[in-house]
């Protein structure tokens, strides 16, 4: 896989494959934590953090411990179960040896391993290692990558729109979760426009 | 006889009063992406009320041998050991609903109605108010998956269940199909479910409530997931 490939899987992943407004995964956390700016920063920091360590860890897993013993089957229970271990494991390592980036981090971390951003993109990546051999570890890292990359600018995009959302005028019933929705559809909109713009560089 | 009242209340208050979806906002993930058509919709209302029923039973049958401490990676292990039975089975009898619905079918794992339910109600009730309790909530999701299924259906390819409707099939919406469409009814159902609701909106009202980790997220947030 040449470098052009991994380029172009990392910008569908940001743009086309946009991980919130194309694909609908962590709508809760999207809709939750983009109220103001730095929430925004700080889950989808975590966010991206995760969903590369849960690929890097469930990847070898599925690959060399399930399919060979025909147990794939199994892919739903052992990928949550891990990646909700992981997390644990992070949240304790972090907090003895990085506290600051525990401090930014942190608080977000147990809200992530019920995100289903995150078990989306384990998922995700093998059934495209399965239709396409060339889809290996690496580009399923940089996927993962990319897709908390894309997590990421749909948030901050969001919570711009959000803070201008607040000082305007809006009828009774569409307050709140409502008119953040529209919001959000105006917001996708925007993205329908990349559509096929990566596509060049996958070939 | 005094029994039977509050039972059949835990089985309508999930499909009209505390609709997991329209309501209590809960599982929006599924309910954007699948809505696309009626059919991987209804699909996916069935799939997770099965997983919730028997999910719900078993949480509550066994609500007196989990530890406290371990009890939300033990409700986990077990809506993930169910959702992996309905998996097997529709990727049997249902292979195209398991196209359709793809990645999103593993995924009922991480619903939060799923997990909420086991959390709010089935850790704290005797095993049958908690099936109807599932049961209820089950078919509430199913009815807005369908509703919603069913508007986007129709305005974005013309047809509903693969039957055409004159007029708009031969111009359909497209962008109903498309994410944003999803967005916007989305959204449009909430609003009329608030006028019909006649509730005052709080303006941070995301499904909080039955967020199982909600402890550690009013940290995040304030007091906003305080129920």
């Amino acid at each position: 896989m040449s470098f052009t490939n991994l380029v172009g899987i990392f910008l569908a992943a940001i743009l086309t494959e946009n991980y919130i407004l194309v694909k609908f995964f962590g709508i809760c956390p999207f809709l939750g934590v983009s109220k103001k700016l730095n929430t925004a920063l700080g889950m989808s920091a975590a966010v991206t953090f995760v969903m590369v360590l849960a690929t890097a860890v469930t990847w070898p897993i599925y690959t060399y411990l399930l399919v060979p013993n025909e147990l794939d089957y199994l892919q739903t229970i052992v990928f949550i179960l891990v990646i909700a271990g992981l997390v644990q494991l992070v949240e304790i390592v972090m907090k003895k040896y990085m506290p600051p980036l525990y401090n930014a981090l942190g608080i977000y971390l147990p809200l992530i391993t019920t995100n289903c951003a995150v078990l989306g993109v384990t998922m995700l990546v093998l059934d495209k290692g399965a239709s396409d051999a060339s889809f290996g570890y690496v580009a399923s890292l940089v996927n993962a990558f990319g897709a908390g990359i894309g997590f990421l600018v749909a948030m901050i995009m969001f919570a711009g729109v959000r803070e201008r959302l607040e000082n305007c005028d809006i009828p009774k019933s569409l307050q709140g979760l409502p008119i953040t929705l529209v919001a959000a559809a105006l917001v996708a909109c925007s993205f329908l426009g990349f559509s096929g713009i990566v596509d060049k560089l996958l070939v | 006889m005094a029994e039977k009242k509050p039972l059949i209340k835990e089985f309508t208050k999930g499909i009209v009063k505390e609709n997991p979806v329209l309501c209590l906002v809960l599982g929006t993930c599924p309910t954007l992406a699948v809505t696309t058509g009626v059919s991987s919709a209804l699909g996916m209302g069935v799939a997770a009320t099965v997983v919730l029923v028997c999910s719900n039973a078993v949480i509550s049958a066994l609500r007196k041998v989990i530890p406290g401490k371990v009890r939300i990676p033990a409700y986990i292990t077990i809506i993930a050991a169910f959702v992996t039975i309905v998996q097997m089975l529709v990727k049997a009898y249902a292979p195209s609903l398991n196209d359709a619905l793809g990645v999103y079918l593993p995924l009922i794992v991480v619903n939060c109605i799923i997990l909420g339910r086991a959390e709010m109600f089935a850790s704290k009730n005797k095993v049958l108010p908690s099936v109807l309790d599932g049961l209820g909530m089950g078919i509430g999701f199913t009815a807005a998956l369908f509703l919603m299924g069913s508007i986007r259906e129709i305005l974005g390819a013309g047809t509903w269940l693969g039957l055409n409707i004159p007029i708009i099939s031969s111009n359909p919406i497209l962008i109903f199909i498309l994410p944003p469409g999803g967005f916007f009814v989305f959204g449009m159902l909430i609003a009329i479910a608030n006028k019909l609701n006649n509730k005052t909106v709080q303006p941070e009202e995301v499904g909080c409530a039955g967020c199982p980790m909600s402890d550690k997220c009013s940290k995040v947030k304030g007091e906003e997931c305080a129920e």
